[in-house]
């Protein structure tokens, strides 16, 4: 067991700064970036995106909008939807389910950039306290929030979902909106563990859903080369995916994230000094699993 | 966090499961109630708040608009808002306040077509037929139309004046020879732009925008108005009118329209002017001596 004594140390060491925070970067770029896109309109009447996550508009033609919005909208019962949303509700649920559902939160979703910064102060305080959710809390919450939809026949999660206050507040100027987003950073920092994105947000449920059949996975196809420093495991939003994967060499389980709620942030991928890591696809492309799909062909030859 | 995977009995790790459930199926449900019954008080609107051409009922409005804010960037005069947390507006819908920031009445309605949602109904393309809400002249003690005084801005700024806003002349009882230039709404051409609210030179204006169901009374769905049906079906649909006859005296007639008791001079040759005429009522000026004389007979 080679405890890590400072974390990303053995990393930086031996891939150097870059490929030891790379991801971390291009995510951050991304997030910030998008909200530039969007900013560029109103600052310099460049429009390249208008309007905001809920719905938008690439280049003026290109519609989208988010498909949890949209399926909040299907809840109420409203029945007259313009085309634009339908079209652009099955343009960002393409994208998801091809690059991955939870793609979503740590590459566009504004709030990741307030719980990373408070699991990072929560790390440095050494907070160790924390209030006991489930992790399967958010999808209880994800079913909550389409049952009030129903019931009210309003789009009631939308008067107070933090990621759309928090990026159209950005956008088109906010006040007490800030308080909620005070509130959930200050929840993450000392209420619980990763709170808000990792147990609580119906909106990463339901990108977790998408997840669970994209391509686009983390492997670990060299996992023999891990050496229990643990540190993927400090960093990852949702350590709990990750020893099974790891660890799962005997048991047969394939060296591949599938599960829905990796969110595709890459961290582990950085973080790990012996490049266990990498981004590829989820079919099993390990020699085990080759053989073991020649064995099936063969059999189902000789039963045919 | 469940541990069901420990090497406690399988009952046991059910047992935990089914509490761990519960739990957070109640934790959950009290959210979902919470956020239920605040949306009941986060759902109605300010009076003020006025929401943008075509925009849908309110139920239908809230099931569909995205919040986007798509018709905000694309209003070329700026008047659209999102609502913050908070405001008395549910959060992230757009409105405008009519006092402050008009809607312009733009003829190609640009703020429509590029909503999403249809939460602005596309099949809106005459601006003319908009009804974001109804201007009121709620004041008629501050509106100076009223006091006497010309003003008549608001009529001058409707960009349908003439349909929407008229002008009707009355006689200035005060000054007793003047007239009175009122300022008179009309339902059916008002789009509730607000042009007129913000032209208001009071302080505070006397002619407002209000959401149609709050400036609107409404006739009780089983009422029909008679004298129309009459007019649909080109005659009286119980029967016949009667022709309403008085026991008048020989030589006196009365008029429906408005004239009242007529003499017939050929039949009455002793009443010369109407003044005479008038004395020589059968009837007593005095109501109470009508009412008496029934009682006198009665006895
Ligand atoms: S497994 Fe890796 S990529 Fe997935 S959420 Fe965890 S750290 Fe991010
Ligand atoms: S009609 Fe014109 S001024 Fe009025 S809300 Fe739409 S875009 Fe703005
Ligand atoms: S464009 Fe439509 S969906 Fe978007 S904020 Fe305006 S009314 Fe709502
Ligand atoms: S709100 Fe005022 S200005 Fe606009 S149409 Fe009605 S009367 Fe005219």
């Amino acid at each position: 067991m080679a405890r890590y004594t400072v974390l990303g140390a053995e990393a930086i060491r031996k891939k150097g700064w870059w490929q030891a925070h790379k991801w971390l970067i291009l995510r951050r770029i991304s997030q910030i970036g998008i909200l530039l896109l969007f900013m560029l309109g109103p600052w310099a009447g460049i429009w390249i995106l208008k309007g905001n996550l809920s719905s938008s508009l690439l280049f003026d033609v290109v519609p989208m909008t988010d498909p949890f919005v949209f399926l909040q909208m299907l809840a109420t019962g409203y029945g007259a939807i313009a085309s634009e949303a339908v079209t652009g509700a099955l343009i960002i649920l393409a994208f998801y389910l091809l690059f991955g559902g939870r793609l979503f939160c740590s590459w566009v979703c504004p709030v990741n950039l307030v719980t990373d910064a408070s699991f990072w102060l929560r790390r440095r305080l050494d907070i160790r306290t924390g209030a006991n959710f489930l992790r399967n809390t958010k999808y209880w919450m994800l079913g909550m929030v389409l049952l009030v939809s129903a019931v009210s026949g309003t789009m009631v999660y939308e008067l107070i979902n933090p990621v759309s206050i928090l990026h159209r507040g950005i956008l088109f100027g906010m006040g007490v909106g800030w308080l909620v987003i005070a509130g959930i950073f200050l929840f993450d920092v000392f209420v619980a563990k990763r709170g808000w994105c990792t147990h609580l947000c119906p909106m990463g449920a339901f990108y977790g859903l998408l997840g669970k059949v994209s391509p686009i996975r983390v492997r670990a196809d060299d996992r023999s080369k891990c050496d229990d420093c643990a540190e993927c495991f400090v960093v990852c939003p949702e350590p709990q995916i990750i020893p099974a994967i790891l660890k799962g060499e005997k048991k047969g389980i394939p060296p591949v994230i599938l599960s829905g709620e990796c969110t595709n942030c890459g961290r582990c991928i950085d973080i790990c000094g012996k490049e266990v890591f990498h981004f590829g696809l989820r079919f099993d492309q390990s020699k085990a699993a080759l053989s073991k799909q020649e064995k099936n062909a063969a059999l189902l030859k000789q039963k045919l | 966090m469940s541990d069901s995977t420990s090497n406690k009995p399988a009952s046991k790790g059910r047992r935990r499961f089914l509490i761990d459930s519960a739990r957070t199926a109640c934790g959950v449900g009290l959210l979902g109630l919470g956020i239920g019954i605040y949306s009941k008080s986060a759902s109605s609107m300010a009076p003020m708040a006025i929401r943008p051409p075509g925009a849908l009922d309110e139920a239908d409005f809230l099931a569909s608009c995205t919040r986007c804010g798509l018709c905000v960037r694309d209003c070329p005069y700026n008047i659209l808002k999102l609502a913050d947390v908070g405001d008395d507006v549910p959060t992230g819908t757009p409105y405008f306040m009519a006092r402050t920031d008009p809607c312009e009445m733009c003829e190609d309605i640009p703020c429509i077509p590029v909503c999403p949602t249809g939460a602005l109904d596309h099949a809106l393309t005459n601006i003319n037929d908009a009804r974001m809400g109804l201007a009121v002249v709620v004041d008629q003690e501050t509106c100076i139309a009223f006091l006497g005084l010309r003003c008549e801005v608001c009529f001058n700024v409707c960009p349908i004046r003439g349909d929407a806003i008229t002008l009707d002349y009355r006689h200035n009882e005060r000054s007793g020879k003047h007239a009175l230039f009122i300022p008179i709404v009309h339902s059916d051409a008002c789009t509730g732009c607000g042009l007129c609210e913000r032209a208001c030179i009071l302080d505070e204006a006397a002619i407002k925008i209000f959401p149609m169901h709050l400036a609107k009374g409404e006739l009780g769905k089983h009422y029909r108005l008679g004298w129309e049906k009459k007019n649909e079906a080109g005659e009286s649909l119980v029967t016949p009118d009667q022709e309403h006859r008085y026991n008048l005296p020989e030589g006196m007639r009365y008029d429906h329209t408005g004239e009242g008791l007529i003499f017939d001079q050929a039949n009455a040759p002793a009443m010369t002017t109407p003044d005479a005429a008038m004395q020589e009522t059968p009837f007593s000026s005095n109501p109470l001596d009508t009412l008496k004389k029934g009682i006198q007979e009665a006895d």
